[in-house]
């Protein structure tokens, strides 16, 4: 098989971001719950500085993760946090809901459920991702040089069947990285500028959701990039660039995307992006919207 | 060959790029017109009207605070407004020098942890915004206040 069946795109801007309800609920669950306790909140660190929440779970932007850790925890409180994305792009839609857990500003750890859903074929594929990010060096504001921090991400396919059809060995696998995150104040004409950069090892395809690695290819290490600018403290757009491997030789591209993100205060952020996701599964120009919402204890 | 060779980062970095680009171009044009007069952050910040009313709104913050007050409370408050504005001036550019002491001996056994040290940076953020200062000329004087961290929190 080499490629999906691919669907004409007639979804417009307003039915992308149109939220199914099951996604609806859980935000609205997730908005409750914030909103009934926001006394709560653990605030120690500055507004924004958390970045948002990625794809798998992590604290980051919306494809790349960050080396900042989810929510506001200083080096002496706890926080946790939850999120909902949404990718649509021409012939699919992902779906991800997650909670994070911010221990003394030290360790991450995160859960992830993505649905991916292929309308065409009238399929889901569901992931689940279990995560860890531990702050090896600095903070993106203060230190001298950026933020370090080391994250895996153990993810498992709950059906490998579409993933065995492409060609892929497994139906789990486990990133590693390491990412380097810096905010510079006022560096750009005034203005505060952020950078990311990751190193990964992965042998994911299409991040997981179709399987790890192929009869003839398995882990390799890829490069991801962030940068941001704040207009002011609520309120930053930037680029993301993930690279990806193309184990299963079906034309797998690099992911990017330009977001502009809000941050009304420490209790939620919103984010929307024009993410680019290229060839997925042999279906060309996946482009489309991206909206995430982030609620933090 | 650290990269996977079927995926060269090189290719598609011209997105990236072109990123940059438009920041330097953004960059360079304000640079353009800011070289023009190239007022000092003192200035910026609007001088010596605009210190005191910077300093004045944080004093307010402080003493509305629940959190922080009691680093401050011990504090004779003429002297505070006096030094934090001379501070203030002196770190801008202005025509000022601070006369009091050290950052480190002033914060040496305060325990100021994290969380207090950023609650402060978050009442003086809100200051200059009820003060009307520019979102840069903020960010550029909390970016030479930034380093003195060390001498301030944890002693």
């Amino acid at each position: 098989m080499k490629a999906m069946p691919i669907k004409m795109n007639t979804y417009s801007l307003g039915f992308s971001l149109t939220l199914n309800p099951g996604i609806a609920t859980r935000i609205f669950i997730l908005l409750s719950v914030f909103a009934s306790s926001l006394t709560f909140a653990a605030g120690g660190k500055i507004l924004a500085t958390p970045g948002v929440s990625q794809v798998e779970g992590a604290a980051g932007g919306g494809l790349v993760p960050w080396a900042q850790l989810a929510g506001y925890a200083s080096d002496n409180e706890i926080s946790a946090s939850g999120f909902c994305s949404r990718a649509s792009v021409s012939d699919y839609d992902l779906d991800v809901c997650g909670v994070q857990a911010n221990l003394f500003d030290r360790v991450e750890l995160s859960y992830a459920k993505q649905t991916f859903d292929v309308p065409a074929l009238n399929t889901e594929l569901e992931q689940s991702i279990v995560s860890a990010k531990v702050r090896l060096y600095g903070d993106i504001v203060y230190s001298r040089w950026p933020q370090l921090s080391f994250g895996v991400q153990s993810k498992e396919l709950s059906d490998a069947s579409v993933a065995n059809l492409l060609g892929a060995k497994d139906d789990s696998g486990v990133d590693y990285y390491l990412a380097a995150s810096k905010l510079h104040l006022g560096a750009a004409a005034g203005y505060n500028l952020f950078w990311n950069f990751v190193l990964r090892s992965t042998s994911a395809n299409e991040m997981g959701l179709l399987g790890f690695g192929s009869t003839s290819k398995g882990r390799s290490l890829q490069a991801e990039f962030s940068s941001a600018l704040f207009l002011n403290p609520n309120i930053a757009f930037g680029i993301e660039y993930r690279q990806k491997p193309d184990n299963l030789n079906l034309g797998e591209t690099d992911w990017r995307d330009v977001f502009i993100a809000w941050f009304p205060n420490k209790h939620v952020n919103l984010t929307l992006a024009y993410i680019d996701l290229g060839t997925i599964a042999g279906a060309p120009d996946q482009t489309g919207w991206y909206l995430s919402l982030t609620g933090n204890l | 060959m650290i990269f996977s060779p079927n995926s060269p980062l090189q290719l598609d970095a011209r997105f990236v790029c072109q990123f940059f680009l438009a920041l330097l171009l953004t960059l360079s044009l304000s640079a353009c017109v800011s070289s023009a007069s190239k007022p000092s952050l003192y200035q910026q910040l609007g001088g010596e009207q605009g210190l005191d009313r910077i300093v004045e709104e944080l004093i307010q913050n402080i003493g509305n605070d629940k959190k922080v007050f009691h680093f401050f409370a011990d504090a004779k408050l003429s002297r505070f407004r006096t030094l934090l504005t001379e501070h203030l001036c002196e770190v801008s550019d202005g025509p000022c020098k601070y006369s009091g002491d050290s950052m480190e001996d002033i914060h040496t056994g305060m325990h100021i942890d994290e969380a207090d040290f950023n609650h402060i940076v978050e009442l003086l953020i809100d200051a200059m915004n009820k003060a009307d200062a520019p979102v840069t000329a903020q960010n550029k004087l909390l970016a030479r206040l930034a380093p003195m961290r060390k001498d301030i929190y944890r002693r």
